[in-house]
């Protein structure tokens, strides 16, 4: 048997207000709670049948008034806590000056992350201590949950969606890391641990890493290897788009809505590019769903969004 | 033995005043065809526990592999798949097939025609077709477990479900669906039931509070389950026609499954409770001997909660990306079902002070019932609140919050109502004391068994793992121990229960001294319910003069 875990680290801002907001619903629910348990109690034993306690007449204020009394009690009480609860949705609402964004995709049954200078790792991710971190989390298959507990926090992943989950990392340490989604067969193995360090030993981490491909580099291969560039590259005899520059551009499309073209845009026009036609050029583009990974989906949109900063055209 | 069970061979042919008997309801003809093709409302009730008491033990041995599994941290006892069929399993049968039909079908079915001092339910056909309809739909879902098991958990959830799973989801939902179109038929039933039949002299406020509380489920029955079969035929349709609904790679979203399910099941949790909560207020106005405190907040509280409860299903999907506005208002309104929650556990409390309390065994799984309803709509609140939900969803805590509510809430109060009505049902006396040691063992084998699991929870143990790290045996070792007594306790009134049906004391018509039409009849009742068309008289509840309570117990 392990030691016994009762109390958990808190690793995460969120984490410590939302002890907060716990410790403080332990105390309420436990009064009332108590409150209960000693009203049955003292009733049963005082009321018991044949009692000596006065059953005199009620008095006319305990039918009426005490009725309206608690009523709006508990109406004030639980209107408070919520305002106190939503209160921290609205703190952590604010986006953050700035940030680093890590890759996640979830995966049957594995974590896979890839961080911004293309290091990759399976099942572990690691951050820096007292930054402000952003998961840009993405599914291959099923629904799945990214949940660390020492952040008090959990985001689902979504196959079709792309959801973000934003931390500020406090202590450093070594955490769990669940998959709180039920997601089939091996559910229970989809865990690993989150590694928080200090600022300099992440960076020094990342170093550390193999020379894993940059993000955009790979999503070059790709480019070329899945055929993107066949059409929108170079002396191509069909017609399509060139793509440098597009990234954050507004782009016209045919039925004459002006897009900006974000991760979700580039994305789209993968998946589904019959949606969104730009303006003067036909709808011949195929769909790549199914035909790329979430991982290569991630590297060719860092590739598209590189193109913007590193070539201009016109 | 000279005592021929069901049958009242003691009484007269007639009684003073020249009255002529007629046969109760048990003893008027034998044939198991004669069950089989019964529309009296009593035999269905009889029907009804029946099989809702086989699927208890079944989904209580699929708990009880959990916990044994759970036992270690290594999953060591059932395969990975083996595991989540076997949750899954649990959730179903439990849920759509124990806890929906277990009060209204089996203690509504009996008691809503004699409480209204009517012959029968409006629909007496109908009555029998819902029994049938979930027979059939349990049928289904048992077949779908012996064919192999079915391992998407009794949530259902896309694309896993319909995209992913090698197991009979279709075989389940089918089995769902069907048995949902017995609970709209015994929805519909009763709500005609209490419109048209309720007696001359019976207004609105002056019916008891257990047909309140079955009327209120009703509501929600025939409203919420035809959302309950139409997800479960899109999702059936995604699944075999490969229709692209919910599956994004088919074009659909698997987020609009989660809408739909919850727009269901959200008010479904409640189906399961209202009953229970008008069963509790039976007991204790009886066994308390008092008017029950604040009749019209009570009523008020019951059609608010049923309202209101269809809309807050996006707490369900706090972590799910919904945006943060739509979270915050599903949370606000979520804060708001609890208040009339509150309000009914104070208004019992309220009942019991000034009364001449006894403790029978049903007046125990009551006083149980408060306490136990109230932690799980106190965590409620825990989960209702957005940050604190972040970190608490889907994990072991939602467990406990929700069976703290539905075991320790739905299913006490089904055994108080089972103990309370059960002179009526089987004219027989159960034994007192072998029952108050089964109502106290449950209680205790209860808190045993989900008390540790909102710390699992707190700590950060996910639900629906077959393996777990070793930090959180021994909170999962309690539970399990506390599963072993919980469930010696809820042999015990299977065995003395049974065991009044041949040898307990014959129940003369009013054992408790309860006020409600349903005393009025012998016990068990006449195929007709009443020999003579019931009075009423002064109004519901009616312990004591308004007001003024009786001093002397030897008055009740
Ligand atoms: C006092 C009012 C209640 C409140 C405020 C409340 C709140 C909640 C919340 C917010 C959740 C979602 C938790 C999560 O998944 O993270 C939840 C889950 C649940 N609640 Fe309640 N609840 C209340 C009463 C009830 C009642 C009366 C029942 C049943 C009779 C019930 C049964 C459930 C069930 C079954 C789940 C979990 C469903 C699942 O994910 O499998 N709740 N409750
Ligand atoms: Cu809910």
């Amino acid at each position: 048997m392990g030691e016994i875990e009762i109390v958990l680290p808190a690793a995460s801002s969120a984490a410590v207000s939302t002890d907060g907001k716990l410790v403080g619903l332990l105390i309420i629910s436990g009064l009332i709670t108590l409150l209960v348990t000693c009203l049955i109690g003292l009733f049963a034993v005082r009321y018991r049948r044949g009692s000596e306690a006065s059953r005199d007449r009620l008095p006319n204020w305990f039918a009426h008034d005490l009725e309206t009394v608690w009523t709006l009690a508990t109406v004030g009480l639980f209107v408070a806590i919520f305002a106190w609860a939503a209160s921290q949705d609205f703190a952590l609402a604010v986006p953050p000056e700035e940030s680093v964004e890590i890759h996640v995709v979830g995966k049957q049954w594995m974590w896979k992350a890839e961080h911004p200078g293309g290091q990759r790792e399976i099942n572990e991710l690691h951050v820096p201590a007292e930054e402000t971190v952003e998961l840009v989390l993405n599914s291959q298959d099923v629904i799945h949950s990214f949940y660390v507990p020492a952040f008090r926090l959990k985001q689902d992943v979504v196959p079709g969606h792309t959801t973000r989950m934003r931390f500020h990392t406090e202590k450093i340490g070594t955490y769990r890391l669940f998959c709180a989604e039920y997601c089939g067969t091996q559910h229970s193995a989809m865990i690993g641990r989150v590694v928080v360090m200090a600022k300099e030993d992440y960076a020094d981490w990342l170093t550390r890493q193999p020379e894993g491909d940059d993000l955009k580099e790979d999503g070059k291969k790709l480019f070329v290897a899945k055929g993107c560039a066949g059409c929108h590259y170079g002396s191509s005899k069909v017609r399509a788009p060139r793509l440098a520059g597009v990234y954050g551009s507004q782009v016209p499309l045919s039925d004459g809505r002006l897009v900006t073209a974000d991760d979700a845009y580039i994305r789209d026009s993968i998946l589904q590019p019959k949606r969104d036609v730009v303006a003067g050029f036909e709808p011949i583009m195929p769909s790549f769903a199914g035909a790329l990974t979430e991982g290569e989906l991630v590297s060719l949109t860092a590739y598209i969004r590189s193109l913007a900063v590193t070539e201009t055209n016109r | 033995m000279s005592d021929i069970p069901y049958r009242d061979v003691d009484v007269q042919g007639e009684k003073p005043g020249g009255r002529l008997m007629e046969e109760s309801y048990l003893g008027e003809k034998f044939s198991i065809w004669s069950w089989l093709t019964t529309t009296d409302h009593k035999r269905i009730g009889i029907l009804y526990l029946l099989s809702t008491t086989l699927f208890f033990f079944i989904g209580g041995a699929a708990a009880t592999l959990i916990r044994l599994e759970l036992f270690t941290p290594a999953g060591d006892l059932l395969t990975d798949d083996g595991y989540n069929k076997v949750f899954t399993l649990h959730g179903v049968v439990m849920v759509w097939f124990f806890l929906v039909p277990v009060i209204p079908s089996v203690l509504g079915n009996f008691l809503i025609p004699l409480m209204l001092g009517a012959k029968d339910l409006a629909f007496p056909r109908l009555n029998l077709m819902s029994w049938y309809l979930n027979i059939i739909g349990g049928g289904f879902a048992v077949w779908a477990m012996l064919a192999g098991g079915v391992d998407t958990g009794w949530t259902f959830y896309t694309p896993y479900s319909t995209a992913f799973a090698n197991s009979h989801v279709s075989l389940t939902a089918i089995g769902v669906f069907i048995s949902g179109f017995s609970t709209i038929a015994t929805g519909v039933n009763m709500i005609v039931t209490v419109h048209t039949m309720r007696p001359p002299g019976m207004g609105w406020f002056r019916m008891p509070l257990f047909v309140w509380a079955i009327y209120a489920t009703s509501l929600i029955m025939l409203l919420s389950t035809p959302v309950l079969a139409m997800v479960l035929t899109l999702l059936v349709t995604e699944r075999l026609l490969g229709l692209g609904i919910f599956d994004p790679n088919r074009g659909g979203d698997p987020i609009l499954f989660q809408h739909l399910f919850w727009f269901y099941s959200h008010p479904a949790v409640y189906i399961m409770i209202l009953p229970g909560m008008g069963v509790v207020t039976e007991v204790i106005t009886c066994f308390s001997r008092r008017r029950v405190f604040g009749y019209a907040a009570m009523v008020y509280a019951l059609l608010a909660i049923a309202v209101i409860g269809f809309f807050v299903w996006g707490h369900h999907m706090f972590t799910s990306g919904q945006s943060m506005y739509a979270s915050l208002t599903f949370s606000f309104l979520s804060f708001i079902v609890a208040v009339p929650s509150a309000i009914k556990v104070f208004n019992w409390i309220a009942t019991m002070y000034r009364g001449q309390i006894t403790f029978e065994a049903s007046m125990l799984y009551a006083m149980g019932f408060v306490g136990l309803f109230t932690m799980g709509g106190l965590t409620g609140l825990f989960l209702a609140s957005v940050p604190v939900d972040l970190h608490l969803h889907d994990t072991y805590f939602v467990v406990a919050h929700f069976h703290y509510i539905m075991v320790g809430g739905m299913v006490s109060a089904f055994f108080a109502g089972l103990h309370f009505w059960w002179p009526k049902i089987t004219g027989r006396l159960y034994p007192e004391t072998a029952a108050q040691i089964a109502a106290l063992l449950m209680f205790f084998g209860f808190n045993l068994t989900f008390f540790p699991q909102y710390i699992l929870g707190n700590i950060g143990m996910p639900r629906r793992y077959h393996a777990y790290p070793d930090a959180f045996q021994v909170w999962h070792v309690l539970s399990s121990a506390g599963a072993v007594i919980l469930a010696a306790a809820y042999l015990m009134p299977l065995g003395y229960l049974v065991w009044s049906l041949i040898w307990g004391k014959r129940a003369p018509s009013n054992p408790w001294r309860a006020s409600g039409l349903e005393w009025e009849t012998d016990s068990p009742p006449p195929k007709h319910n009443f020999l003579t068309n019931p009075t009423i008289e002064g109004s519901v509840y009616d312990y004591h003069p308004a007001q003024e309570p009786r001093r002397e117990p030897a008055d009740d």
